[in-house]
């Protein structure tokens, strides 16, 4: 599959596709990334289009010139999709596979309910990075704001710089791996030991998002559920 | 022996105020430390449809005749913006319930009794099972909160898509499947591992308000090509607003739940307590859309409470477009049957009374994962039972509009109805019967 992917990329990389928004309505756009099955296109001109690339199903490369508004890459599938500047709220939400990455800063909501992939940001996230997360996976290169991961069932977020208030909270069964200071922690969310499997898994991520080993998997402490809170008990109410 | 001996005690009499359902509420309550969860709708009583009346034919109003002349049922939904608006042939159609909180059975023969008689269905948390949508000729794909189970291939697979605010039992509420329903395939299609508790979002986790709303629905139908009608579910809590805030943000229909629709789970406080009852809710949302010049274009669906084709023709006459049921479709499956009154008794409960649906020991197989009940629902003959419930709903409703001499329900009009009721004639906007009276309104208005 990923050689399928490869060679339908080769085929095409002679030619990149120019979508320039300031003559292309994000209809036109957006169908044209739709309906491709394969190729590189560079999006011109987005100055804050909303659900641009949204709903892609195909492997192409998308690289976007500029800053985007709410659910870029939205849903995506398979796309590999570049934001050369800062994205607004919900980049990549949902996204079920494939790559999004981010160069600038991410808003709120970022890569919220996402079931499978890669979300890079090579900035900072703002709230809710990860929201009721189900398998994507997310690496920040900065830091993120509050309640990161709230209800996040499944999936990975590697944070290389801090986290804000309430990281985690009522999480189920992400796994959390933060390098610089946490403000608190959210309801049932608690520090875990680092074995190895976590290291080896944390390593590849940093691989994938493009981080050296100039940072050290060492550097980082893994959060997740304390599992207290799974089934309701009258007893945990002071915990709500 | 003078025969007052009796009269030196008063005879038992009950408090209005500690009536028994009363007492016996705080006694459980004392007994275990927490509020009471069922499923069902409100069980109070309240101002519903009851409290109106069809005037029907006189000099002035000719009817048409029963069996004979025309009295058209279907209903177009999406004509706004999708471009591929569905039509239904009768104006009721099923309400959201998750795989999940019903069986796999009872989700395939919603799909099929409403498919039968030319209506649509609709799926829930967890989203689309292969089953519904195999049995579904129109599937509304509903986008929730939690999003549990919530994938673009789904929706790209339902023919319209349902944006999900709130709903009528528990405005603001989220979910909650507890642990004893969640089986491996529950678990599965929610990502969640089996046997916890399932809690799910009252708040959708990227977009905050009607101008978030507007950017969400532009994704969705960025994501479908435009094609697929996009409805907003609201809880009734301020209809007026929340009418003009979805048509705002974009939406081909809306619907409307009322405080009598249903949940699968939610506390009893909440169920009781919070919301307008659907007959106070209708008209206000009518209002929003009027002053817009959106009634007929953005289209209202109205559930809560839907029992007859009575309730469904004055829902209609109030300017709904079609109404939603949820509760009596489960009751048409077979929920709460006398066939089942030993086991409900087992359950502290009787027939006609059981609402523990969140329990998942339903004797009838519908609100349950369990594999030994779920095989009670023989999907073909419970789809078939609310194939015939959905006629007998459409034939009574068209029996009233004929009476009232309307060629489709949708002619169906408030001056058609009188209000039994001081309440009724406010909330509905209809004179009190016998008079030209309508509470809050002059004369003239």
């Amino acid at each position: 599959m990923a050689a399928a992917r490869e060679g339908a990329r080769a085929a095409h990389d002679a030619r990149n596709t120019d979508l320039d928004l300031a003559s292309l309505s994000l209809r036109q756009a957006n169908e044209t990334l739709q309906k491709a099955e394969a190729g590189s296109f560079v999006v011109a001109n987005p100055r804050g289009a909303h659900a641009l690339a949204a709903g892609l199903t195909n492997p192409l490369d998308v690289t976007i010139n500029g800053h985007v508004g709410y659910y870029c890459g939205g849903m995506n599938q398979k796309a590999h999709i570049t934001i050369n500047g800062n994205a607004g709220t919900g980049v990549a939400e949902n996204m079920m596979s494939g790559r999004v990455h981010v160069k600038g800063d991410a808003s709120q909501s970022a890569g919220a309910t996402g079931c499978g992939g890669l979300l890079i940001i090579d900035g900072n996230a703002s709230a809710r990075l990860g929201i009721s997360l189900r398998g994507l996976d997310i690496v920040v290169k900065g830091s993120i704001g509050h309640m990161a991961a709230f209800m996040a069932q499944a999936g990975t977020i590697v944070v290389l710089g801090d986290a804000g208030d309430a990281l985690g909270d009522s999480i189920y069964e992400a796994r959390l791996f933060v390098r610089g200071k946490v403000k608190s922690l959210g309801t049932d969310c608690i520090a875990k030991d680092m074995r190895e499997e976590h290291r080896t898994l944390l390593r590849s991520l940093l691989d994938a998002a493009g981080i050296g080993p100039e940072i050290d998997v060492a550097e980082f402490t893994r959060y997740g559920s304390a599992r207290k809170l799974y089934n309701f008990h009258i007893d945990n109410l002071g915990s709500y | 022996m003078t025969g007052d001996e009796r009269w030196i005690h008063t005879p038992p009499r009950e408090s209005a105020t500690f009536d028994r359902a009363t007492i016996a509420e705080i006694h459980r309550a004392a007994a275990t430390g927490i509020y009471d969860i069922r499923g069902f709708g409100a069980k109070r009583k309240l101002p519903h449809f009851d409290d109106l009346l069809f005037l029907g034919a006189s000099i002035s109003r000719y009817p048409l005749e029963g069996y004979r002349e025309k009295c058209g049922t279907n209903v177009v939904l999406g004509t706004r913006f999708a471009k591929k608006p569905i039509e239904i042939k009768i104006p009721i159609t099923i309400a959201g319930m998750s795989f999940g909180s019903l069986s796999a059975p009872a989700k395939e023969a919603l799909g099929r009794g409403a498919s039968a008689v030319g209506t649509s269905t609709t799926t829930g948390d967890g989203g689309m099972t292969e089953e519904e949508r195999a049995a579904s000729s129109l599937l509304v794909y509903q986008y929730l909160p939690s999003r549990y189970g919530m994938e673009p291939d789904q929706i790209r697979r339902a023919d319209a898509i349902e944006i999900v605010i709130g709903q009528g039992a528990k405005p603001g509420g989220g979910g909650m499947l507890l642990g004893q329903k969640i089986s491996e395939r529950v678990a599965a299609m929610r990502t969640l591992p089996a046997g916890i508790d399932q809690r799910s979002a009252c708040r959708h986790p990227d977009w905050t308000g009607p101008d978030d709303l507007e950017i969400k629905i532009l994704e969705l139908r960025e994501i479908t090509g435009w094609e697929k009608p996009i409805y907003v579910k609201v809880g009734a809590a301020r209809p007026y607003y929340d009418t003009a805030l979805a048509v705002k943000s974009g939406a081909d229909v809306i619907v409307l739940d009322g405080m009598q629709g249903g949940t699968a789970a939610t506390q009893d406080v909440f169920i009781e307590h919070c919301g307008l009852p659907t007959l106070a809710a209708i008209r206000p949302a009518v209002k929003a859309l009027t002053e817009l010049d959106m009634h007929r274009k953005v289209q209202l669906i109205v559930s809560g409470g839907i029992r007859s084709g009575a309730d469904v023709a004055k829902a209609l006459a109030l300017g709904a477009d079609a109404v939603s049921i949820g509760t009596a479709a489960l009751i048409a499956l077979g929920d709460n049957h006398p066939r089942w009154e030993e086991e409900y008794r087992k359950l502290g409960t009787t027939a006609g009374c059981y609402d523990d649906w969140h329990e998942g020991r339903d004797p009838a197989g519908i609100t349950t994962q369990d594999p030994e009940l779920t095989k009670r629902l023989d999907p073909v003959a419970a789809g078939k039972r609310l194939a015939n419930y959905l006629s007998v709903l459409t034939l009574e409703c068209q029996t009233i509009a004929r009476a009232n001499g309307k060629s489709h329900v949708h002619n169906l009009e408030p001056e058609d109805l009188v209000a039994l009721t001081v309440e009724a004639a406010a909330m509905a906007g209809v004179p009190l019967a016998g008079t030209n009276w309508i509470p809050g309104r002059g004369p003239q208005d």
